[in-house]
């Protein structure tokens, strides 16, 4: 028994528990009104105790407008992968560099990583930047490169474990014993980090998954457009077009059970999220405590 | 004998000189991807800070535009805009910066205290779990309870109080409390997270001798937990006020819908730079706007920085 105090339990359970549902509380109130009936979400509004379920919403967006959603999930899932492995390769070789005493623009470079995080340009040199000087718009690398590919945080937090927890000692006998730098890195260091790989890449590819903001200053043909700039434009402009006067768009939009739709969109979206996170919950934990102060 | 042995030793150290040398190269090859990723990404847009003071022209690039002084920072400055998104950007920082940091302190605090881990571990899982959403999904679960012909408020809880529907997305006063309640919802999480660690670094023999001397649980929060996380809350604090002049561009772009009506209420610099570039096209008013961020927004990281650099020299960035 480390502390008697009952009434100070009682009170730690009853807040926790109020912030947890108020963290939880829209979740499900959008997974409810996704699966309520469109004309009862018309008359009562989205509630959590909905008179008529209805699976319509889903049937919409996997029947009329499955290409659109497919596409939209195989970009994102793409992106995720192929951006969180390049993330992971470019952030790793960088900060093995780095970490190496031998390698004489060490303290330059490293400095440069700390400036890149102190400094930037902004969205206008950036954009400039990308668009009219490698003239990226509309094309995949839009999702895959800008500000997202290496971040100077990552590259310190890696290079510090590989310093902290690879003793030089095993280095220097790989090199001893002829192997030359890459390998040591691929076959010694990468496996002896597999805790900071894990983290680095949850979160880059937590990242990739929820970028929104590439597609909206990049991408304007839809065809690329990922999970979340789908579900960014759809809001959008239902919003756009129940207020515009037009006879076809209202007509338009009476056909679709936009209510439902939209947070039946909003769910799958976050599901794969939300199902995946319990289990690699302690590395997201692991990786905001590591990374707070460099943030 | 003694030349062959010079010769042995001249070429071992030749030979040692080649695989130094090829060490190098090795590691100049591995981080070459990463140097040239942030030149790209990171400086080469730092020089572009430059078309702030230029007449900017997609045809003639970045570095033959024509000069135009400080043109591009007299049209920003005459508008209301200038002072607008200043004091929106900074208010609502400094109101996120107290919230950020009294809710999650107090939520690390009570979460320490609970000693079953099954409950521990679901209460932190949860409320983490806002803060790994997109903000295009934040926006629509607001949505969902402020929405004017649909939503949960005005649908369900007015009505029930007889009070009559609001229109959320066109009505500026309500943003003031809307958002920084989302922005608290979603980032508690991951505020809690790091005080709970910081707590749970203290030393557990502080409070055995507490409890030995009789103080109460609360006391003993108050002179020893408190204390104790005191220099990470310092710490968190300066490098927020580090970014008081940055916004989190999807809470103000995404969370209100992007609604011209609530501009007065949403409009921070971020916002504002975007659409001045992407909305309007007027490159001058974006890039004054963002040099105007970048410098001020610099000064203040780096100031910020070396303070933290006198409290806790592991934790500055430089």
């Amino acid at each position: 028994m480390k502390h008697k105090d009952v009434g100070m339990k009682v009170v730690a359970h009853a807040i926790m528990s109020i912030m947890t549902i108020i963290a939880l509380v829209p979740f499900v109130l959008m997974i409810v009104s996704s699966l309520t009936d469109e004309k009862t979400l018309t008359y009562y509004g989205y509630a959590f105790f909905p008179k008529k379920l209805s699976l319509d919403a889903y049937k919409f967006l996997f029947q009329a407008q499955k290409l659109t959603i497919l596409r939209g999930y195989g970009i994102t899932l793409l992106v995720t992968a192929v951006g969180t492995i390049a993330s992971l390769i470019i952030t790793t070789m960088l900060a093995y560099a780095l970490s190496r005493p031998k390698f004489p623009f060490g303290k330059f470079l490293n400095f440069l990583v700390f400036f890149s995080m102190l400094f930037n340009g902004g969205l206008v040199p950036t954009y400039i930047v990308y668009a009219t000087g490698l003239g990226i718009r509309n094309t995949i690398y839009a999702l895959l490169i800008p500000g997202l590919l290496m971040k100077g945080m990552f590259v310190l937090m890696t290079r510090s474990y590989f310093i902290s927890a690879i003793p030089e000692a095993v280095i220097e006998s790989a090199v001893i014993d002829g192997a030359d730098e890459f390998r040591v890195y691929r076959q010694i260091v990468l496996p002896l980090s597999l805790p900071i790989l894990a983290t680095v890449g949850l979160f880059s590819g937590l990242n990739y998954w929820n970028d929104w903001y590439n597609g909206l200053i990049f991408i304007t043909d839809s065809k690329l457009f990922n999970i979340q700039n789908i579900l960014n434009r759809i809001l959008l402009s239902i919003q756009y077009l129940k207020n515009s006067t037009d006879v076809e768009a209202s007509q338009l939009l009476s056909d679709i059970p936009t209510a439902s739709v939209r947070m039946a969109l909003a769910t799958v979206g976050v599901l794969p999220i939300m199902v995946v996170y319990p289990f690699f919950q302690k590395y997201f934990v692991k990786g905001i405590a590591l990374g707070a102060v460099k943030g | 004998m003694q030349v062959t042995v010079a010769k042995g030793i001249r070429r071992g150290l030749a030979g040692r000189d080649k695989a130094r040398r090829k060490t190098v190269y090795i590691l100049m090859l591995m981080a070459l991807p990463g140097v040239v990723y942030m030149i790209i990404n990171n400086y080469l847009p730092m020089v572009g800070l430059i078309v702030a003071f230029k007449d900017f022209s997609f045809s003639k690039g970045m570095f033959g535009s024509d000069w135009s002084g400080l043109k591009n920072f007299e049209y920003l400055f005459k508008t209301t805009d200038a002072f607008i998104i200043t004091r929106n950007t900074l208010c609502y920082n400094l109101l996120f910066i107290i919230l950020n940091t009294v809710i999650p302190v107090l939520a690390a605090i009570f979460l320490a205290e609970i000693e079953t881990r099954f409950f521990s571990r679901v209460y932190q899982t949860t409320i983490l779990l806002p803060f790994l959403i997109s903000t295009v999904i934040v926006s629509y679960l607001v949505y969902a309870f402020l929405s004017t012909t649909t939503g949960l408020f005005n649908k369900g809880l007015l009505p029930a109080f007889g009070i009559e529907p609001i229109k959320w997305y066109s009505e500026p006063k309500y943003w003031y409390v809307i958002l920084p309640f989302v922005n608290t919802w979603k980032s508690l999480g991951y505020y809690t997270v790091i005080y709970l660690a910081s707590i749970i670094g203290i030393d557990k023999e502080y409070y055995e001798a507490a409890a030995l001397d009789g103080a109460s649980r609360w006391n003993q929060i108050r002179t020893i937990t408190v204390p104790l996380i005191s220099k990470t809350i310092i710490l968190m604090v300066l490098i927020s006020v580090g970014r008081i002049f940055y916004s989190d561009f999807g809470i103000f772009y995404n969370v209100p819908m992007n609604s011209g009506m609530l501009y007065e209420a949403t409009n921070t610099i971020d916002t504002y730079v975007y659409r001045s570039l992407c909305v309007l096209g007027d490159i001058g008013m974006a890039s004054a706007a963002g040099f105007y961020q970048s410098v001020v927004g610099f000064v203040l990281v780096f100031l910020a920085n070396m303070i933290v650099k006198k409290i806790d020299s592991e934790s500055a960035v430089f």
